[in-house]
C-alpha cells in the first residue's frame, strides 16, 4: 500500500482511477445491462421457433409445404398469425385428417399448449399476423351482452343461428354450434376467419365489440344459460317444435283417445 | 217437467229445486223437446272418432289462453327501450309488441306458461285437424251427405293455418319478422298488382308501423270469429247427419250403433276435454316453444339461419326453398318465377285434397248416402291417392327444413334440395303404386281368411306323415265384417252404335270418366270378394288344404 500511496499524487493517478472506474462501471454494465438479457431472450425465442419448426415439419408440412408456403392440399400460412394457429390446432381442426372433406371438423386436440405456442411462434415468424389474444381482450369485464346480442344477430346469426346453435352452408359445409367453445377460441375465430367464416379484424369489429359478442354467447349459449320455458329442443326453432308437437303432443293425445275409447259402458255387457 | 200435472205436484208437495229450474227454463227456451231429441243421440265408439274432439278442445284452449294473452299484449310497433327482467336484451330498442311479449314471458304471473300452452295448443290443433281430415278421407266419411261438412273442415284447416301464421307474427321477433318478409316477398312476386297489394297490407314500405296492429285484429277477431262459426256449423252438421260407423254385424246404413250422448258421451267428452287440456299443459310445462327472448327483436337488416315457419306452413317454405331461382326481365320489369310459381302451387296442394270427394263422386256416379265407413284397403285408389298426397306434403316439409336435415344428418343441403326437386314429382307416383298394391294384397289376405280361416300356428302331423297348419274358421261376425263392403262395377261407355246402327257421339269427358272408373273399380283395382258358393264349397269339404 505504501507504494500506492506514494504515487497517489502522480500525474497519471487520476487517469488510472478514471480507467478503473470506467472498467468497473463497464464491467457492471456488462453483467447487468438489458442488452445481455435481450440476447438471452432471443436465444430462447429462436429456440421456440426452432422447436415449432420441428413440430411443423412433422405435423403440417405435408399439406402446407416445408416453409409454410402452401401446396394444392393446404393454403399458405405466411401472415396468418399466431392466433390462427392457436385456434386451428387447439380446437383439433389441424392437423386435418384429409383436405378432401367439405369442411374440417372440430376434434380432439393432440398437442400440448407449449407445443401449440411453439408452432404459433414458428408460423408468426413467417410473416406478421394477429397475435393470440390475452384474457383481458376476451374476458367478461366491461362487456355488454345486450350490445353483443345486437352485433351477433347482425353479423353472425345468418350462419350460426340466433343463439349460436349452428346452421347449414352449401355442399355439406356448416357453421358449427358455438356451445362449449372457449371465449379465446371465439375471439380468435372472429379475428382470423377460419375456413368459410369471414374474418372480423379490429377495423371491422372492434376489440370491445368482440368482447360484447363473447359475453352475449356466454349468456345465451353457455353452461349457465337458463332455458326459461323448459326443454330448449336444441334451440333450432320451429322444425324441432313441430316434430315435438306431432310426436309428444298429438301422439300423447291419440294415446289418451285410444285409452278413453277402450273404457266404455260396453264392459257392463259381459 | 211440463208433463207433471198440477194435482200430482200438490199431492207430493213442492217439486225439487232442480225440477223447478228445468221447468222455468223449458217454459222460456223450449229446451225439453230439444233435449229429448238429442239426449239419447247415439254415437259410435272408436278412438279415431275422437280426433275431431282433440281439435275442438285444443281450439277452446287456444281461445281461453289467447284471451289471457290479449290482457297483456300491446299490438303496437312503437319503438321502446327495454329495461325488463331479461338481461341479455337490456337497453335494446324494440317494438312495443316485442317488449310486451317479453314482459308476458318474464314479468306477468303465469305468462310464460300460458304463452306456451297457447302456442303448443295451436301446433297440436292444426296437427289434430290434419289427422282428423286424413281419418275422414281414408274411411270415405266425406261421401254423401257429408261433402259440405268436409269442405267446412277443410276451411277450418286453412283458416287455422293462417290464424297460426298471423299469431306467430305478432311478437315481432326476428324469426316472425323474417316470416313476414317471406310473405311480403311472395306478395311482391305477383305480377302487376304485387307491389300495390304489399303497400296496402303494410300501409307503405315494409315493415312500416302498421302490420302488428293489423295482424292482431285478423288474429284475434276476424279469423277466429269465422272459425268459431264454422266449428258450430261443423258440429251441427255432425249432429244432423249422425255419426258414421265402421262396418260390422248389426251396423247398417240406416242405424247408428253406440252409446247415448247422455250420460255416456257427456261424461266421456267432458272428461276428454280435461285430458286434452292436461296433456297440452304438461307439454307446455316441459318444453319451450318460440323462445322469443333468445331470438331477439326484429330488424329488417338482420336474419338468422334456421328461419322456418311453424310446421303447418312448412310445406310452403319447402316449395320456395327447392324452386330454382328463375326470373324473367323485360322492359324494366321482373317476373320472379322462383317465388311466383311456388305461390301458385301452394293453394293447389291444399285444393287437391279438398276437391277429391267431388271428383270421386263424379267418377263413380254414386249418388247414394253412405253412413258405413270404408276400410281403406277396400278403396285402393282413394287410399293410394291419399297416401300420394301425404307423401308430397312430407317431401315438401323436408324441403322446408332442408338446413336442419343437413346439419343433423350430416348431409349436403344441395343434395337434399335436389332430392326434394325430384321426389316432388316421383315420390307421389311411387307412393300411389305401392299403396295400391298393398291394399290389394290386404284384400287378398281378407279373402284368404274368409275362405280358409285364420292361421292358428298349430302344426298337425297326419297319419301318413304330411304336416299341415290348422286353420281356425272365423266367427260369423268376423266373416260379415270382412265381406260387408260392396264392389261396384266400373262404368261402361255402352255400345258405340245405337240400335239403328248409327255411331253414337261419346264425349271426351265421358271417356275420361269411364277410364277413371276403371281405375277405381276395374279388375286391377279390386280383388273380387269371396262368394257364398266359394265359401260353401271350401267349408263343406274338410281336409281341403
Amino acid at each position: 500500500m505504501k507504494k500506492l500511496s506514494a504515487r497517489r499524487r502522480h500525474p497519471l493517478a487520476a487517469l488510472v482511477v478514471l480507467l478503473l472506474a470506467l472498467a468497473c462501471t463497464g464491467g457492471l454494465y456488462a453483467v447487468f445491462a438489458p442488452a445481455d438479457k435481450a440476447q438471452a431472450d432471443e436465444t430462447a425465442q429462436s429456440l421456440t421457433i426452432e422447436e415449432g419448426k420441428k413440430l411443423y415439419t412433422v405435423g403440417c408440412a405435408s399439406c402446407h409445404g416445408t416453409g409454410g408456403q402452401g401446396t394444392s392440399d393446404g393454403p399458405s400460412l405466411v401472415g396468418v398469425g399466431a392466433a390462427a394457429v392457436d385456434f386451428q390446432v387447439s380446437t383439433g381442426r389441424m392437423p386435418a385428417a384429409t383436405s378432401q372433406a367439405a369442411q374440417i371438423p372440430r376434434k380432439k386436440n393432440i398437442y400440448s399448449q407449449a407445443e401449440i405456442d411453439q408452432l404459433a411462434a414458428y408460423i408468426a415468424s413467417l410473416g406478421a399476423g394477429p397475435a393470440v389474444p390475452t384474457e383481458e381482450q376476451y374476458g367478461p369485464e366491461g362487456a355488454d351482452a345486450a350490445k353483443g346480442g345486437e352485433l351477433f344477430r347482425n353479423n353472425c346469426a345468418q350462419c350460426h343461428n340466433f343463439t349460436g346453435k349452428g346452421g347449414a352452408l352449401t355442399h355439406g359445409k356448416y357453421a358449427p354450434d358455438l356451445e362449449g367453445v372457449t371465449p379465446k377460441h371465439i375471439y380468435e375465430a372472429m379475428l382470423t376467419g377460419p375456413q368459410n367464416m369471414p374474418s372480423f379484424p379490429d377495423s371491422t369489429l372492434s376489440e370491445q365489440n368482440k368482447k360484447d359478442v363473447i359475453a352475449y354467447l356466454n349468456a345465451v349459449n353457455g353452461e349457465e344459460t337458463e332455458s326459461y320455458g323448459g326443454l330448449a329442443l336444441g334451440g333450432i326453432g320451429p322444425v324441432a317444435e313441430g316434430l315435438f308437437a306431432w310426436i309428444f303432443g298429438l301422439g300423447a293425445l291419440i294415446a289418451v283417445a285410444v285409452w278413453v275409447a277402450a273404457r266404455t259402458a260396453k264392459a257392463k255387457k259381459s | 217437467m211440463s208433463t207433471t200435472t198440477s194435482t200430482d205436484s200438490r199431492a207430493r208437495g213442492k217439486a225439487p229445486a232442480g225440477e223447478r229450474v228445468a221447468d222455468w227454463a223449458d217454459g222460456r227456451l223450449g229446451i225439453y223437446s230439444l233435449a229429448k231429441a238429442n239426449m239419447r243421440k247415439i254415437f259410435p265408439d272408436h278412438w279415431s272418432f275422437m280426433l275431431g274432439e282433440i281439435c275442438l278442445y285444443s281450439f277452446i284452449i287456444i281461445i281461453l289462453t289467447g284471451v289471457y294473452l290479449t290482457l297483456f299484449f300491446h299490438p303496437s310497433m312503437n319503438e321502446v327501450e327495454y329495461h325488463g327482467s331479461y338481461v341479455p336484451l337490456q337497453g335494446q330498442l324494440m317494438s312495443e309488441a316485442y317488449k310486451s311479449t317479453l314482459d308476458i314471458s318474464f314479468d306477468v304471473r303465469g305468462g310464460l306458461l300460458i304463452r306456451q300452452i297457447h302456442h303448443w295448443a295451436a301446433l297440436i290443433f292444426v296437427a289434430g285437424m290434419f289427422v282428423h281430415m286424413m281419418r275422414v278421407f281414408f274411411t270415405g266419411a266425406f261421401r254423401k251427405p257429408r261433402e259440405i261438412n268436409w269442405l267446412f273442415g277443410f276451411l277450418l284447416l286453412v283458416l287455422g293455418m293462417f290464424t297460426g301464421f298471423t299469431g306467430y307474427s305478432l311478437p315481432d321477433d326476428l324469426l316472425s319478422g323474417t316470416g313476414i318478409r317471406f310473405m311480403e316477398g311472395a306478395i311482391l312476386s305477383v305480377p302487376i298488382v304485387g307491389t300495390y297489394l304489399s303497400f296496402f297490407l303494410f300501409g307503405g314500405e315494409f315493415p312500416g308501423d302498421d302490420f302488428v296492429a293489423r295482424f292482431f285484429s285478423i288474429h284475434v277477431l276476424l279469423l277466429p270469429g269465422i272459425m268459431l262459426g264454422l266449428v258450430v256449423a261443423h258440429l251441427i252438421l255432425v249432429f244432423y247427419h249422425k255419426h258414421t260407423q265402421f262396418p260390422g254385424p248389426g251396423k247398417t246404413n240406416k242405424n247408428v250403433v253406440g252409446m247415448p250422448l247422455l250420460p255416456v258421451y257427456m261424461a266421456k267428452a267432458g272428461g276428454f276435454f280435461f285430458l286434452v287440456f292436461g296433456v297440452i299443459a304438461a307439454v307446455a310445462a316441459i318444453a319451450t316453444v318460440n323462445p322469443i327472448w333468445a331470438i331477439g327483436p326484429y330488424r329488417p337488416d338482420m336474419v338468422s339461419t334456421g328461419a322456418q315457419p311453424d310446421w303447418y306452413m312448412g310445406f310452403s317454405e319447402g316449395l320456395v326453398r327447392v324452386m330454382p331461382g328463375w326470373e324473367i326481365n323485360f322492359w324494366g320489369h321482373t317476373l320472379v318465377l322462383g317465388v311466383f310459381i311456388p305461390l301458385m302451387i301452394f293453394p293447389l296442394v291444399l285444393v287437391a285434397i279438398a276437391v277429391y270427394p267431388f271428383i270421386e263422386s263424379w267418377v263413380t256416379g254414386d249418388k247414394r248416402e253412405h253412413h258405413i265407413l270404408d276400410r281403406p284397403r277396400n278403396a285402393p285408389t282413394r287410399t293410394a291417392f291419399g297416401v300420394a298426397w301425404m307423401t308430397l306434403y312430407f317431401v315438401l316439409l323436408i324441403g322446408g327444413g332442408n338446413d336442419i336435415w343437413a346439419t343433423h344428418f350430416h348431409l349436403s343441403i344441395n343434395a337434399i334440395t335436389w332430392f326434394v326437386r325430384i321426389a316432388f314429382f316421383v315420390a307421389p307416383v311411387v307412393a300411389f303404386v305401392v299403396t295400391k298394391r298393398i291394399c290389394l294384397g290386404l284384400q287378398r289376405r281378407d279373402k284368404e281368411k274368409v275362405l280358409h280361416g285364420r292361421e292358428s300356428g298349430i302344426i298337425k302331423r297326419l297319419p301318413h306323415g304330411e304336416f299341415i297348419e290348422v286353420h281356425e274358421p272365423l266367427s260369423q261376425e268376423q266373416l260379415y265384417t270382412l265381406t260387408a263392403h260392396e264392389q261396384p262395377k266400373p262404368l261402361e261407355l255402352g255400345p258405340e252404335v245405337d240400335e239403328n246402327g248409327v255411331r253414337r257421339k261419346v264425349k271426351a269427358s265421358e271417356k275420361l270418366r269411364a277410364k277413371l272408373s276403371k281405375g277405381f273399380y276395374g279388375e286391377e283395382s279390386q280383388i273380387p270378394k269371396p262368394t257364398v258358393e266359394e265359401y260353401k264349397e271350401i267349408t263343406s269339404g274338410h281336409g281341403h288344404h
